[in-house]
């Protein structure tokens, strides 16, 4: 099935891209709601906004799965679509998220979820991308609304600074992934990923494609950046801190997801592996590495809670990129899996974060939790369960989640790794199991404000179920990694991986 | 001497190197920043269209329109991300940017 250089028409180019031009639609039509509604339009462009993620899933089911449009440069596959599912989710559920805070913090105006959509777009671009150009403005799309949803709370220092922190880092970001943009354009002869496959399949070792090579690594440490892998990670603590809390739970889900898309996409799509091995293995072994452990030791000084998810979302991160090195479809499948899981378990841990509201305001540190287990016992077992899946605990899921990435790295001959990403995950215990005793062994430090609206309420129930019985129901959703790994996974290794 | 692609990717590598320089050594004013990342994009122009008459195909010459878009695009956002920090903190000097640690 050859999807990449048949020519279609700008017809049914366009009705391919159905979803990403419907949203950017959505979020035009939005924007004029908002300016004729005033401040008062938030509830209802809020509503539209989770309204038009829904339709956008719709369009997404019922689009073709596997297609390219545009002369090659966007791709439709199994695996895009399982991401933008993954996406659309965690954009909608941020939406949800924000409402409730937005209107007791009174962070003004109506552009939250139009932001967000926005943001949307591009992760759906990038998700699609088969073209160093596409990569491009999908990326930046996001990456400039993301900017601005740092610093939405404009009349917080702490809020405006991380935007500021974000911007300045993550346009530096940009710069090096285009630097080697160019460089892989210019040796190449081409931005097409197939066309770039086609020219690393003949081998990258010699003196003259040095270019290449120097490319590609410039292209992923751009890449990195936006899935905070150390040594790029230096902006995550401070705009996780800074940033106000559903942002931070956007920040921490969605992005994150369509930026490990748009690696697998680059490593697997446009440098494949020959014979097993391919040149930016060795880069994501150390970003792997180097994650797992700086996400484990960092995280344990911290107080604040914020900045400790920051630290863990580094280093699942690693975890995660555990399973690209191996670069079978075992391995995707797990880096699938993997997000799957971090999504639906963040989703939880970020709603118990927005519940921690006293009288003087919002609190985000760890000793506030104090006593939860009495003062609101189910919120401090469901947290407990979720604290569990993410150190990985088993049964939950966090456990299983790691369990797919580790056994397809031993299976292709990096067993060490997988020690290494054990020990790494043993030693993150240390923090996430603190915030189990604060909550279970200390004294109350004084009970939160009031019940959680509803629709958080929903949310922590569906994240608390999920991450305690994902072992039943896992079946399901591994067998449509299986189909999304095997659409992404060049033909000759997944046919050798049986 | 005839001018070859080896000098445009010299003087371009040159270029990206002093932008990214500039956003990690100035203490000073974040709006050199802003004109370091300016440097780093524009340097990646001059790859883009060199490689694009080099090899003969205008791909890197579209491309690198949509790098002048988006430049202009990132460089609005930033400036008012500056507005609203300046407005907080009453300086844009990169060493008053520390309100969060650790």
């Amino acid at each position: 099935m050859d999807v990449t250089q048949n020519t279609v028409s700008l017809g049914q180019s366009l009705s391919i891209m159905t979803p990403e031009i419907g949203l950017s639609i959505a979020a035009l039509v939005l924007l004029m709601i908002g300016v004729f509604r005033g401040d008062k339009g938030l509830p209802l462009v809020s509503l539209l906004s989770v309204g038009a993620l829904v339709v956008t899933g719709f369009l997404v089911a019922v689009g073709p799965q596997s297609a390219s449009a545009f002369n090659g440069s966007t791709l439709v596959d199994p695996f895009a679509v399982y991401m933008k599912y993954l996406v659309l989710l965690g954009s909608a559920v941020a939406i949800l998220m924000s409402f409730d805070f937005l209107k007791t913090e009174k962070i003004g105006g109506f552009e939250f979820p139009i932001l967000v959509i926005l943001a949307t777009v591009g992760m759906l671009l990038m998700i699609s991308a088969n073209d160093l150009i596409v990569l491009y403005m999908g990326l930046e799309l996001q990456s400039l609304s993301l900017y601005v949803l740092a610093a939405y709370n404009r009349d917080s220092l702490r809020s405006s600074e991380s935007g500021l922190k974000y911007f300045v880092l993550g346009a530096l970001s940009s710069g090096l992934l285009l630097y080697g943009a160019s460089l892989i354009y210019g040796f190449t002869g081409s931005t097409n990923f197939a066309s770039i496959a086609a020219f690393a399949s003949e081998g990258l070792d010699n003196r003259e494609n040095m270019g290449v090579i120097f490319g590609m690594t410039f292209l992923l440490a751009g890449l990195a950046f936006k899935v905070s892998a150390v040594p790029f990670h230096m902006w995550t603590p401070d705009v996780y801190e800074g940033s106000p809390t559903p942002v931070t739970a956007f920040f921490a889900a969605a992005p994150k997801i369509a930026a490990m898309a748009l690696i697998i996409r680059v490593t697997m799509g446009a440098f494949p592996p020959v014979d097993g091995s391919a040149p930016w293995q060795q880069i994501v072994v150390f970003l792997a590495i180097a994650s797992m452990f700086l996400g484990a030791f960092a995280g344990i000084g911290q107080s604040n809670i914020k900045r400790l998810m920051a630290y863990s979302s580094i280093g699942h991160m690693g975890y995660a990129l555990v399973g690209l090195v191996a670069g079978t479809v075992a391995g995707i499948q797990g880096v699938l899996i993997y997000m799957l899981i971090y999504l639906v378990t963040l989703v939880g841990v970020f709603v118990c974060i927005l519940a921690m509201r006293r009288k003087e305001g919002m609190v985000e540190k760890i000793s506030d939790l104090a006593g939860l287990s009495r003062t609101q016992p189910v919120v401090a077992w469901t947290l407990l369960f979720l604290m569990f899946s993410l150190a990985g605990i088993p049964p939950l899921a966090g456990f299983l989640g790691k369990l797919f990435v580790f056994l397809p790295a031993i299976e292709a001959g990096y067993a060490w790794l997988a020690v290494l990403g054990f020990i790494a995950s043993v030693i993150s215990c240390a923090y996430y199991l603190n915030v189990v005793k604060v909550m279970f062994f200390d004294e109350p430090a004084g009970s939160f404000k009031k019940p959680m609206p509803l629709a958080h309420r929903g949310l922590l129930a569906v994240s608390g179920i999920f991450t305690v019985l994902f072992m039943l129901v896992m079946r399901f959703p591994l067998e449509w990694a299986d189909v999304a790994a095997r659409s992404i996974v060049p033909v000759t290794i997944a046919a050798g991986a049986g | 001497m005839t001018i070859g692609i080896e000098h445009y990717l010299t003087i371009s590598a040159i270029l990206f190197t002093i932008g990214t320089l500039g956003i990690f050594m100035n203490r000073k004013n974040v709006i050199i920043i802003l004109m370091s990342i300016e440097l780093m994009l524009l340097s990646v122009n001059i790859n883009l269209v060199a490689f694009s008459a080099f090899n003969g195909d205008l791909v890197g010459q579209v491309f690198a329109l949509f790098v002048l878009t988006v430049a202009a695009a990132e460089a609005a956002i930033g400036l008012a991300i500056l507005v609203v920090f300046f407005r907080n903190r009453g300086s844009i000097a990169v060493e008053d940017i520390h309100s969060m640690k650790g």
